[in-house]
């Protein structure tokens, strides 16, 4: 009983809350990192250097109101945020925080989940989330959220393409699907995937951006073009909920970056004995300075690269991404095939 | 057996208000609303594998498209009054096709329910291994499977070909 239900269950809701503060601390983090990169101090007002900001934030959209326009589609408007949100919060079911460890004399795994497909369950998830943005789109019934969530969808699915196909050379490396056998075989084959696949992880870095519309590839929010994007129509906690879910895909994004080519958990050199007392440190430190490391990145990056041009992004899509993941797939295959 | 039924209910009542909507970005949203039921129901059947693709490829990118093709054409809530009086038989052309080949779909699916009952069980956890069923495709099913990607390039190269504008470079 305990173990069916009563572990499952409460690993499911420390990671829902966990994941909810940390998506509006990184609101929090990306307002100072781009603040200090354009030399101001961003929020100091509420509480010492403005860490209670994300707390004044949410009351702030709580309590304001909830506008719906007349001639909007009404059961779609509200459908979208919720759509847009929820395949970011299931992801966190097959994303392995760490190994199984022994808990209050119980063996306890710090992952939800570890199905066979996991990797695979990941890809599904996301390609569901892209409904959140067309039929927002859609249903506002006004031309700069419609542009917005055509450019949205195209830069989308062409992303995906690419971001999958790259995913299968990693699949071959490690024989397995499963979230947590990946990070086994890195440890097994004495190499973190970074190494034994660079390609791979900076096209599925690009791909990441461009799936969670940050910057260089924001263009669905591009405010300059489109007076906002997507959400022009939007108001209070439900224009919340898409900027929550953008952040939780970035969440998911580094992690998956983590576990496929940063050996997920495992420390630094975790073959190297001389270095075994990395092993006090517990293993989810280990997950969460990595996926920090990517989240910092992401916010580095749009403090620094000005936004791609529709076409130039089709271009980079189309025509370099998915030619480069099919030519990094058919040498991994090669050099597999050889080593057997 | 209870999530089974609610599998079941879920695919079969969207299935249902698919083609009861007059909406059709509605429809495409209850079709999309079916296809995740029905990989439900791939999950209890222990296919996990199929379950997902049965998302990424129906709910992620084909119902993508869809969804596109309704919103550009804009096409029109479906409301003729010819429509109400006239039987679906009695209706011209298309129409009268459309409603002929419901009626064989009807047919041949009690046929199917009344035949082959027992004929295609697996053992459980039979198709649950990626790489069983990868070994099944490039094997046994090869000349299939690769008969059906070239279906696919030449349907892909035909699309290019017939949206390709005379003369743009």
């Amino acid at each position: 009983m305990i173990d069916q239900v009563l572990i499952p269950l409460l690993k499911i809701v420390i990671v829902l809350n966990a994941t909810l503060v940390a998506v509006t601390y990184m609101v929090l983090l990306e307002r100072k990192v781009i603040a200090w990169a354009q030399s101001r101090l961003g929020p100091m007002r509420v509480g010492p250097y403005g860490v209670l900001q994300p707390i004044a934030d949410a009351i702030k959209l709580m309590i304001k109101e909830d506008i719906t326009p007349v001639r909007a589609d009404k059961w779609v408007f509200t459908a979208a945020p919720i759509i847009s949100m929820v395949p970011a919060l299931i992801v966190y079911a097959v994303i392995p925080f760490g190994p199984t460890v022994s808990l209050f004399g119980r063996k306890v795994s710090l992952y939800i989940t570890d199905i066979n497909v996991g990797l695979l369950y990941i890809v599904s998830v996301a390609s569901v989330g892209v409904y959140g943005i067309i039929l927002a789109g859609y249903s506002s019934n006004s031309k700069y959220p419609l542009l917005a969530s055509l450019r949205a969808s195209a830069q989308l699915i062409s992303y995906e393409v690419a971001v999958t196909l790259t995913l299968v050379s990693v699949i071959l490396m490690a024989g397995s699907l499963s979230m947590v056998e990946i990070v086994n075989a890195q440890y097994n084959q004495h190499v973190w995937f970074v190494f034994a696949q660079p390609f791979a992880f900076v096209l599925v870095l690009i791909g990441g951006l461009a799936e969670t519309n940050r910057a260089p590839f924001d263009l669905p929010e591009a405010e300059q073009e489109l007076t906002g994007g997507f959400h022009t129509e939007y108001s209070g906690m439900r224009f919340a909920l898409f900027f929550l879910a953008e952040y939780a895909n970035m969440i998911v994004v580094s992690s998956v970056v983590t576990t496929l080519f940063l050996g997920g958990w495992l420390p630094p050199f975790p073959n190297v004995g001389a270095l075994h007392l990395l092993y006090y440190v517990p293993s989810w430190t280990w997950f969460l300075i990595k996926s920090f490391l990517f989240l910092y990145l992401f916010i580095w990056i749009r403090a620094t690269l000005p936004r791609y041009r529709y076409d130039q992004l089709m271009r980079l899509g189309w025509k370099v991404l998915i030619p480069l993941a099919i030519l990094n797939l058919v040498v991994t295959g090669i050099v597999k095939v050889m080593l057997m | 057996m209870t999530p089974f039924y609610l599998f079941a209910a879920i695919a079969v009542g969207a299935s249902l208000l698919v083609i009861a909507q007059r909406n059709p970005v509605y429809s495409v949203l209850l079709l999309i609303a079916s296809f995740g039921a029905l990989s439900g129901l791939y999950v209890l059947l222990d296919a996990p594998f199929v379950a997902v693709i049965q998302i990424i490829v129906y709910a992620g990118a084909i119902m993508v498209l869809f969804l596109f093709v309704v919103m550009l054409l804009n096409a029109p809530h479906e409301e003729t009054p010819y429509d109400e009086q006239v039987h679906p038989l009695m209706r011209p052309g298309p129409m009268r096709l459309g409603a002929v080949l419901a009626l064989g779909l009807v047919v041949e699916l009690i046929w199917a329910l009344e035949k082959g009952a027992e004929s295609g069980r697996f053992a459980g956890g039979a198709v649950s291994n990626v790489g069983a069923i990868g070994r099944l495709l490039f094997t046994e099913y090869a000349f299939a499977f690769e008969v059906t990607s070239i279906l696919i390039i030449v349907a892909m190269v035909g699309a290019v070909v017939l949206a390709r504008r005379e003369g743009a470079r």
